[in-house]
């Protein structure tokens, strides 16, 4: 097992094509890292260059104590999952798990024995003569989730494993993941662009945007306190609504209403973040009232979302479900001022 | 029996009855079937008349002692069959077109794979260099023929002044062609620089579709790049080599062009085709030339059963 790091990490492709800039990230021994963002926000480039499988353009990155810019990557004892699973096509099921540990010349029985023990581990006991394409989406990835724990590697990189599964086998493969995790106690470096798999299964998250590591934080944290304006429409579903308003002194004034914020931000134009669920119909001391004009109800059962307008600004409520609401009506709602956030509109930073 | 309230099974009976629309819908399978023979049917009537018909009328040929400019032909049975497994003509014509195929598939093979894994690599210039190497390919095998026999050429040929006047390998100047030691190797060569490309372009389609992923998981694994390029790509090319080496193969056991060009009649360069063409055309032995050409087909027959098996195989075990 072992710690990395990125020390000021960049990947270039050409002047202007940087998929990777500046990326400066500890990860701990044991830790599970889950880097996330949108599609070409650079995630994937980040783990493949720890990988070994892209070229550091700049900067120098650690497994240990070891700097493996220049190592190859059989040579760093890492193991990777790939999204699409890369398994061997032309090979069965035990053979695609041995490969690692033949090529790295472990005695025969030794391989047996580590084989059985991850096909146990994974449910694979009876599909080890099978060859991948006999085999279901899920199954494909618990072998592609074998060949890696075989190998016993000193860090797991895993990209996006789960994106190439239905609904309900992901959440399954999610819990099994993060059971995975503690039993083999492990450095887990896992990117994805779905934040709910970021907050269910990362110790710290890394969120990512445009090659820009943004903040790296508990998911609680990330949560509550998001460092910018897009890390906190990024976490957190349904996003967090953004209302624009200006600010004198330490009153801010929407289209729809007028509030006294605890301190004096120093900004004039700023932009209010409300998580929905931080908009209540039962009123409360010191939370400022508001009325929303629903346009949509969504009972989910154990939820309901009010979409509407707040003045001439969308917003979006989570209420208890028992709560009456038809379209057309005008809600009182409260809003939670231990939990706002303030955005200065020019640098989307958080003031607040 | 009848005043009784109707019984599952009688029920299930009735329900067979009513259900004509099983019957309607096989009737239309059958109107789409009778299309699809329609629409088919154009093809079927050629491909009888230009490949049917002339293999037939061979076989029939070949139970007779047909001639040409004799008026009479009569049925001989087996006899063309039984001169032919007691001909050693035509045992060194296979033997000859046997070696032609092994050595040409052989090294076709290997500088193919070679070729196809250099050009299926990424440089500077990539795009032009699959454009050069189809030029072999893409001249007509006549004209090659004349081109190399030139310089195969004892007295003025490129490369006996090469071997004997710039590097000095040779004392003499070399009858390549003429001399039968170096006569098959000689038009291998030709045939071995005109078809590479070919096999190389067959090869690099399979390569390209070996995903890159795949070799991305081999570098994770550990596996050095000899050891990935026998592990994962080659048999994961398998498929490809295996159409490869066998349409080589169909082609050069088939060889006529390239020897006639260069030899005409010469015993010891007859190949199958050449001897078929020999019987028919020179001698005007019909029916004893059709009888070849059957043999001809049936070993031919037994390669193509070879590449039928195998490929049963590897897709069984794919």
């Amino acid at each position: 097992m072992a710690s990395v790091a990125y020390n000021h990490v960049f990947k270039r492709y050409s002047a202007e094509a940087v998929a990777v800039k500046d990326l400066s990230l500890q990860i701990l021994d044991t830790e599970f890292m889950v880097l996330v963002g949108p599609s070409g926000c650079g995630k994937s480039t980040a783990l493949r260059m720890l990988a070994g499988l892209e070229e550091i353009s700049d900067g120098e990155i650690k497994i240990g104590d070891r700097v493996v810019n220049e190592v190859p990557a059989r040579e760093r004892d890492i193991a990777m999952v790939f999204q699409s699973y890369a398994l061997y096509p032309h090979m069965s099921v035990y053979d695609n798990m041995a490969f690692g540990l033949k090529m790295r010349r472990v005695a025969k029985s030794e391989i047996e024995t580590k084989v059985k023990e991850a096909s146990k581990i994974l449910g694979l006991d009876n599909f080890l003569k099978r060859k991948p394409r006999q085999l279901s989406g899920g199954q494909r990835q618990r072998v592609a989730l074998g060949r890696a724990i075989v190998r016993n590697p000193q860090v797991f990189l895993l990209d996006e494993p789960l994106s190439n599964l239905d609904a309900q086998l992901r959440v399954e493969t999610r819990i099994n993941l993060q059971k995975l995790h503690k039993d083999l106690d492990a450095t887990f470096i896992y990117v994805t662009h779905d934040q709910v798999e970021a907050m269910t299964m990362g110790d710290r998250i890394a969120v990512m945007k445009d090659g820009i590591l943004q903040q790296v934080a508990s998911p609680r944290e990330i949560y509550d306190d998001p460092v910018n304006m897009y890390v906190a429409g990024f976490i957190g579903s349904p996003k967090m609504n953004f209302i624009p308003v200006t600010v004198s002194g330490n009153t801010a004034k929407a289209s729809g209403f007028t509030l006294e914020l605890p301190k004096a931000p120093g900004i004039e134009k700023g932009v209010l973040g409300v998580r929905p669920e931080d908009l209540t119909e039962v009123p409360h001391e010191g939370f400022p009232k508001i009325e929303m004009k629903v346009e949509v109800v969504e009972v989910l059962g154990s939820d309901q979302f009010l979409y509407g307008k707040v003045g001439s600004d969308d917003v979006i409520a989570r209420l208890d479900p028992q709560f009456k609401v038809s379209v057309g009506d005008a809600v009182p709602l409260h809003m939670n001022m231990r939990r706002l956030h303030l955005f200065d509109v020019g640098s989307e930073r958080a003031v607040l | 029996m009848s005043t009784q309230p109707p019984t599952p099974a009688a029920v299930t009976d009735a329900a067979a009855r009513a259900a004509p629309a099983r019957g309607k819908h096989r009737s239309l399978e059958a109107s789409s079937a009778r299309f699809a023979y329609f629409m088919l049917a154009p093809a079927l009537l050629c491909l009888a008349l230009v490949a049917f018909y002339p293999m037939v009328n061979t076989v029939l040929t070949s139970f007779t002692d047909s001639t040409f400019g004799q008026n009479t032909t009569k049925f001989v049975g087996m006899d063309n069959y039984t001169k032919l497994v007691q001909d050693p003509a035509f045992r060194t014509s296979i033997w000859t077109s046997l070696r032609f195929t092994i050595i040409t598939v052989v090294f076709e093979f290997i500088l193919g794979l070679i070729i196809a894994l250099v050009v299926n690599s990424s440089f500077s210039g990539r795009g032009a260099v699959r454009a050069a190497m189809l030029i072999p390919w893409a001249l007509i095998t006549v004209i090659s023929a004349a081109m190399w026999k030139l310089m195969y050429n004892q007295i003025y040929g490129v490369f006996n002044d090469l071997l004997v006047n710039k590097l000095h390998v040779l004392a003499i100047n070399q009858d390549f062609l003429g001399n039968p030691v170096t006569a098959l190797p000689a038009v291998a060569a030709i045939d071995i620089w005109k078809t590479t490309p070919f096999i190389a372009l067959l090869l690099l389609a399979g390569l390209q579709l070996i995903p890159s992923d795949v070799y991305e998981a081999a570098d994770v694994d550990g596996a050095g790049k000899i050891r990935t390029f026998f592990s994962i790509t080659l048999p994961l090319l398998m498929p490809s080599i295996l159409v490869a080496v066998v349409i080589r193969a169909l082609d050069a056991l088939r060889v006529f062009d390239l020897f006639y060009v260069l030899f005409g009649q010469r015993p010891d360069t007859t190949t199958m085709s050449i001897y078929v063409q020999e019987q028919i055309i020179y001698f005007g032995k019909v029916g004893y030339g059709s009888a070849v050409s059957v043999a001809l087909l049936l070993i031919i027959a037994v390669f193509i059963a070879i590449y039928v098996v195998m490929t049963r195989w590897s897709a069984a075990r794919s």
